[in-house]
């Protein structure tokens, strides 16, 4: 039993970051009808957004302390960063400790006007041209980010650190009644499951209750009849664009601390992110959050050594295998809406 | 001539003297000479041409005529190098049955995935051959370590069996692979001047299967499979509406196009007898997706010269670094110098793919039939600016338009 919560918990993390992508791509492809293979880069510039962050806050200025000595018995040199100075040395010691959550913040401007620009800039010319085409384009704009990342930050990953506070790890079992140690799950990927579900909600929530949301998903029903209205819908999905992209962008900052952002972990989590997108359905949006967790906890699960040993590499292929398994069994996915893409 | 229209027994014509004549044009530098760094004329990276060109006219056969994107053909490529390594190990070290071999596995595997994915197309059937080759990559990466041997790869060692041939030399090292006796990393050099030409006979077996995959192709394109190819891009459901079953073409297409990729694998380690899984990457299917698209999708040459193109650049372009660039641009003042070399470096040396990227996204954006296209209306532009009469040029230029049709 407690295996088996374990399973679940650790399938939930890996999930809401498939889930968190995957709302994004849905987005894009449910408003624009763009099929984007970009999305993987917008996560990485995310991630790489908590790596500027932490790098500006730590900016020093070097000053020499001719008090003490460093081992070669030269005056040593004290670098103090600037937020030291400014708000003094615990406060700004906490400020760079936190960079990471902080980063979240930072990157909202930045994603939103990523997202602004690669909508204006170029996805827009593509609307009408097949998808093949848009799957192209979007795939040489995913190389030209990354190998733009490269050229700033090197090919190797770059440690970014949670806080300290939140580094260590929460006794699950003790809290259902365990014996105490069967459980133990780390507090950054707790709030990592919690920061998904926020989001994932609060995208609902502005499509859902507010009027430009309702708006947007009326043009995503019918986007000609919207146009008629004298709306103007193009501008909303623009707008739509950002967001998804800033989703992205966050999903990314939130995943430095679990694995140290490197310029091609967006490959790494585009192709899995599509292969969620098409089970839960292309265009639906609850469809690509179930399947996000459905196929994180099912890839958790394939890896308890109880299966393995039965079916030995189901682990490696469970996601692949359950994909080709529903597109062909049900052709619009899990969630897809009737019509939809379904040829 | 060999059934082939006019225009299309020059094209091959050039092919054939391309591939026979390259040792000396892709040298044009003599030896020792601040140049001789840009000579592509070394067996191994002209083999590499060949092979990665063969790659591509198959993924043009299924992405040119039938508009199927596929995004998993690398497993193709993959299956066939194992079966190639595995004939090596078992039967000798003769080329030809382990290239053939190479063919029929990709081929029956092709069949296998074809007829699958081929239930669904647009976006769904490129998710498909994604999920089954890394499926494929994965599983040789773990469970199947015992046939490809893992993370290590398949290697020949000298216990393997060898019916045919000898488990170990005289001298005792592990045999090289050979056609009848001719190994093929044979080769005879040729000093003109200044000059060192290579022929190796590795390449010339590679040039073989290379002028063959390259005739079988342009008889695909004209022919009226080809034609029927055309039809499934076109519109499927006027197709079906005729009375054609459009499944049997696109699907002989993708076998077709995936025993193009094996016999890609079978020549890969019939020069290098060594497999591994990172072969089926899901990157390496997008390689050869970059490659047709920037050389040109749907025309006969285009996937050629984009193999070339970006196996130049990875292997040529890519060892310049700023010294070289420095030695360069040292005719300019200091600072300007500087600052040149500062703009050029990110997009060359290290950083070839972020051009590779740049120039893909432009030839998707504004060139569909890709450099072939860009060619084509450069002479155009050159035969309409400069040519005697307008006219005249212009229907010089048609005809060949025609052969090579950007679609």
């Amino acid at each position: 039993m407690d295996a088996f919560i374990l399973q679940i918990l650790n399938g939930l993390d890996k999930g809401s970051a498939y889930a968190l992508i995957a709302l994004g791509l849905t987005l894009i492809f449910g408003t624009l009808g763009v099929v984007n293979f970009a999305h993987g880069a917008l996560f990485m510039l995310g991630a790489f957004c908590a790596v500027v962050l932490s790098r500006i806050l730590s900016i020093a200025h070097v000053t020499v302390d001719p008090t003490r000595t460093d081992f070669l018995g030269n005056p040593l040199k004290v670098s103090t960063p600037y937020v030291h100075e400014w708000f003094g040395p615990e406060a700004g010691q906490t400020l760079i400790e936190w960079s990471v959550p902080l980063a979240i913040l930072f990157s909202i401007p930045i994603m939103v006007a990523v997202g602004f620009a690669m909508e204006r800039g170029l996805i827009k010319y593509f609307y009408k041209r097949p998808h093949a085409d848009q799957i192209l384009v979007t795939f040489g704009l995913a190389i030209v980010l990354q190998e733009v990342i490269k050229y700033f930050f090197g090919a190797n990953p770059i440690p970014t650190p949670a806080p300290d506070a939140l580094v260590g790890s929460f006794d699950f079992g003790a809290l259902l009644g365990f014996d105490p140690g069967t459980i133990i799950y780390p507090y950054w990927r707790l709030i990592y499951f919690m920061f998904a579900a926020a989001v994932i909600a609060a995208v609902f929530a502005f499509l859902q209750f507010t009027t430009f949301g309702m708006v947007v998903r009326a043009g995503m029903a019918d986007r000609e009849t919207v146009g008629l209205l004298g709306i103007n819908i193009d501008r909303r999905f623009t707008i739509m664009f950002a967001i998804a992209a800033c989703v992205a962008g966050m999903a990314g900052v939130m995943y430095t601390p679990i694995n140290s952002p490197n310029y091609h972990m967006g490959m790494d989590f585009l192709v899995l992110s599509f292969v969620v997108v098409v089970v839960g359905g292309m265009g639906s949006l609850p469809g690509a959050v179930f399947a996000g967790f459905l196929l994180g906890v099912l890839e958790s699960f394939a890896s308890m050594p109880a299966i393995t040993t039965v079916i030995p590499g189901i682990n490696q292929v469970i996601i692949y295998l359950v994909a080709i398994v529903i597109l062909l069994t049900r052709p619009r996915g899990l969630m897809g809406r009737k019509g939809v893409m379904e040829e | 001539m060999f059934g082939l229209s006019k225009a299309d027994t020059r094209l091959f014509l050039i092919v054939i003297g391309l591939t026979l004549f390259a040792p000396f044009i892709l040298n044009p530098f003599p030896e020792g000479s601040e140049l001789a760094q840009f000579n592509a004329g070394y067996p191994d990276l002209m083999q590499r041409f060949l092979i990665f060109g063969i790659f591509a006219i198959g993924f043009n056969i299924l992405f040119g005529l039938t508009g199927y994107l596929s995004f998993g053909h690398a497993a193709f490529l993959g299956v066939g190098s194992y079966a190639g390594v595995w004939m090596f190990k078992l039967l000798g070290m003769n080329v030809l049955p382990a290239i053939l071999l190479s063919m029929l596995v990709a081929g029956l595997f092709s069949v296998l995935v074809g007829y699958i994915s081929l239930r669904r197309s647009g976006i769904y059937f490129s998710i498909l051959t994604l999920a089954f080759a890394q499926m494929s990559f994965s599983l040789a990466y773990s469970v199947l370590t015992p046939i490809t041997g893992g993370e290590t790869g398949l290697q020949l060692s000298a216990n393997d069996p060898r019916i045919f041939g000898q488990s170990i030399t005289d001298a005792g090292t592990i045999p090289v692979p050979s056609l009848f006796g001719l190994e093929m990393r044979d080769s005879f050099q040729l000093d003109v001047g200044a000059w060192l030409f290579t022929f190796n006979a590795g390449y010339y077996l590679c040039a073989v299967f290379m002028v063959l995959a390259f005739y079988l192709s342009i008889r695909i394109f004209r022919s009226p499979f080809g034609m029927m190819l055309r039809a499934v891009k076109s519109n499927q459901q006027r197709m079906t509406y005729t009375g054609l079953n459009p499944k049997p073409y696109t699907l002989a297409a993708f076998v077709i196009s995936g025993m193009y990729a094996g016999l890609a694998g079978g020549l890969m380690v019939a020069m290098d007898p060594l497999a591994g899984a990172e072969r089926m990457f899901w990157t390496a299917s997008g390689e050869v997706v970059l490659m047709a698209i920037l050389g040109g999708v749907g025309t006969l040459i285009g996937p050629v010269l984009g193999a070339g193109f970006i196996k130049y650049m990875e292997n040529i372009v890519s060892k310049i670094n700023d010294n070289i660039l420095h030695q360069w641009f040292s005719f300019l003042p200091d600072g300007l110098e500087d600052v040149v070399v500062a703009i050029i470096y990110p997009f060359i040396g290290k950083g070839w793919h972020l051009t590779l990227g740049i120039m893909f996204m432009l030839v998707v954006i504004f060139l569909p039939g890709g450099l072939v296209e860009g060619g084509q209306r450069i002479g155009g532009w050159i035969g309409r600016r400069f040519g005697k009469g307008g006219s005249s040029a212009e229907a010089a230029a048609k005809p060949d338009a025609k052969s090579s049709p950007a679609e």
